[in-house]
């Protein structure tokens, strides 16, 4: 308690605040930098239960390159505001649905811990006192040993994406000059230049 | 009422003591640093430097400040006004919030965080949005190109430095900043008979890693040679071309917080942080902070020689040699480092 209730309250109130915005807002870009809000305040909510870990990583890989591609992408695009809008209506169903699903989920998970409080000492790992050891160090012993081929799977898969993507957008262009570094570093005088004595009044 | 204060009161005036009395010392001496890169760049190519304003000119940095925060700010009339402003207050913000955890001498840190490396990587992968939101906000050209430059160049080169550190992280075993430089105590230079020397330290051991996250510091705060975000002879200056006044000496202070922040590191991951160079009574009688600063201060002139010296590389030669030179050689040391620490029985 403490400071820690106050930060949490906080991080709470400006991640569902800055949520709203998200869909709310008009330009595309105020969207994604609200976006990037709550993923900072979703890594101050990690970092107030503990885990430290998984809120740098957060910060790292969402906001520090997934949100920067975002960012770049929205920027890029020629949006006209006032067609983005027209659609609303036509799309709000669907939207409700999920937000629904999504709810009934919610109350399934927090529903089931609260009327079963012992559901999560029935976890078969072990969990370690966080006092004696790093969540770091917890988090990469699990990842490293018992979940090692899942681990490397997600691993492949990222890698046949990056692949893809590479496929999709490589052209090769055949009429476009590229510095070529090792040639030009063994370049010598005896191959590059030529001197010449000229007569006057003749030229080369 | 006693616990309240004993629970709210007293540690937030605790840590707001401590982070202004860090923030008043950072920003004076960013205030010289700025001054002696100024100075030094002067000495390169034979000109005095700042002189006028004080002994020295010594004052130099304040007067450009008063006259930074007097005139008045020009926000564009197709600015977009709210990111506009806020674009330099996150580039500064971000880059001072970095010093929170990083240790100036053994248990001189505000906040001794288990994940305090990842925490200062995290926090300057952030410092990218300060420059692509004052491009985009600046609603103009050279803006935009130099915030898309920017971007392309910081996310790029955060990848080499991100395997520099796990190189660093695998000797260590720790995260923790204050570990990092605990555990450069002994190493080669104790195995070749000169223990707890300048040979324990990183930069030995791992000396191609301390070649290539210095080079990568140099892109990822935007110092020559690696200024393309601000070129001035391509973009005029880059995102920084609408700004002027108070909003423009944010990103200038913003971006020289980075530069120590980065000199810092370097200091920590490398050059053995606080701890003495020899081992005689001597040495470890001076103060942790001081062999700090030192160590500090000389790769900051580094920082500055270089931008004296080596002229501005062109866009594509940035881009090789961050993804086909650094990248491949600090994936190929990560995995030699494991390699040789796991067979030697080191880990």
């Amino acid at each position: 308690m403490g400071l820690q209730a106050i930060f949490f309250y906080l991080f709470a109130f400006i991640a569902v605040a800055s949520a709203f915005m998200v869909i709310s807002a008009k330009n595309p870009v105020h969207s994604v930098l609200f976006l990037i809000l709550v993923f900072f305040n979703a890594a101050g909510l990690f970092l107030l239960t503990g885990a430290e870990f998984l809120a740098m990583i957060l910060l790292v890989v969402y906001i520090g390159a997934v949100a920067v591609l975002f960012l770049f992408v929205v920027m890029m695009l020629d949006i006209d505001f006032a067609e983005l809008r027209s659609g609303v209506l036509q799309y709000a169903p669907i939207g409700i649905l999920v937000g629904l699903i999504v709810a009934a989920e919610l109350v399934v998970v927090v529903g089931g811990s609260v009327l079963t409080p012992g559901a999560a000492k029935a976890i078969t790992m072990p969990i370690p006192n966080p006092a004696s050891r790093t969540n770091t160090a917890a988090l990469g012993d699990v990842l490293y040993t018992n979940y090692v081929y899942f681990f490397q799977i997600a691993g492949l898969v990222l890698l046949v994406a990056m692949i893809g993507a590479i496929v999709l957008t490589l052209r090769h262009r055949t009429n476009i000059k590229r510095q070529d570094i090792s040639r030009q570093v063994a370049r010598t005088p005896a191959t590059a230049v030529e001197v010449v004595k000229v007569k006057p009044g003749q030229g080369v | 009422m006693d616990s309240f204060f004993s629970i709210y009161v007293w540690p937030g005036i605790v840590m707001v003591a401590q982070s202004l009395l860090l923030l008043v010392c950072l920003l004076v001496f960013i205030a010289y640093v700025l001054l002696a890169d100024r100075k030094i760049w002067a000495a390169v190519q034979l000109r005095r430097g700042p002189n006028v304003v004080g002994p020295f000119g010594l004052f130099q940095s304040f007067a450009d400040l008063l006259k930074f925060v007097f005139k008045e700010p020009i926000i564009p009339a197709g600015a977009n006004k709210a990111v506009f402003l806020l674009a330099p207050l996150v580039a500064v913000l971000l880059a001072l919030s970095t010093w929170a955890v990083v240790p100036l001498a053994d248990g001189w840190v505000i906040a001794n965080i288990n994940v305090g490396i990842l925490y200062i990587f995290a926090i300057s992968s952030l410092e990218v949005y300060g420059i692509i939101m004052g491009g985009w906000a600046s609603n103009s050209k050279y803006p935009f190109l130099g915030a898309l430059r920017s971007a392309a160049q910081m996310v790029s080169y955060e990848v080499s430095i991100g395997f520099v550190i796990v190189t660093v992280l695998l000797c260590v075993g720790s995260l923790n900043l204050t570990d990092i430089v605990n555990a450069q105590h002994d190493g080669l230079g104790t195995m070749m008979g000169l223990p707890a020397s300048f040979l324990d330290w990183h930069w030995l051991a791992l000396f191609p890693m301390f070649v290539v996250f210095f080079i990568s510091a140099l892109a990822e705060t935007n110092r020559p040679p690696f200024d393309l975000p601000e070129a001035e002879s391509e973009l005029v200056a880059g995102f920084m071309v609408e700004y002027g006044s108070s909003p423009y000496m944010m990103f200038m202070l913003g971006e020289y917080a980075a530069v120590c922040l980065m000199c810092a590191l370097t200091t920590i991951l490398f050059l053995g942080g606080w701890l003495p160079p020899v081992d005689i009574w001597i040495l470890n009688w001076v103060p942790g902070i001081v062999w700090f600063m030192l160590k500090s201060m000389l790769v900051f002139f580094m920082f500055a020689m270089v931008k004296a010296f080596v002229p501005r590389y062109r866009y594509d030669q940035l881009m090789r040699l961050g993804w086909k030179i650094f990248l491949p050689l600090s994936l190929a040391m990560v995995v030699i480092t494991a390699f040789v620490l796991k067979l030697m029985g080191w880990a």
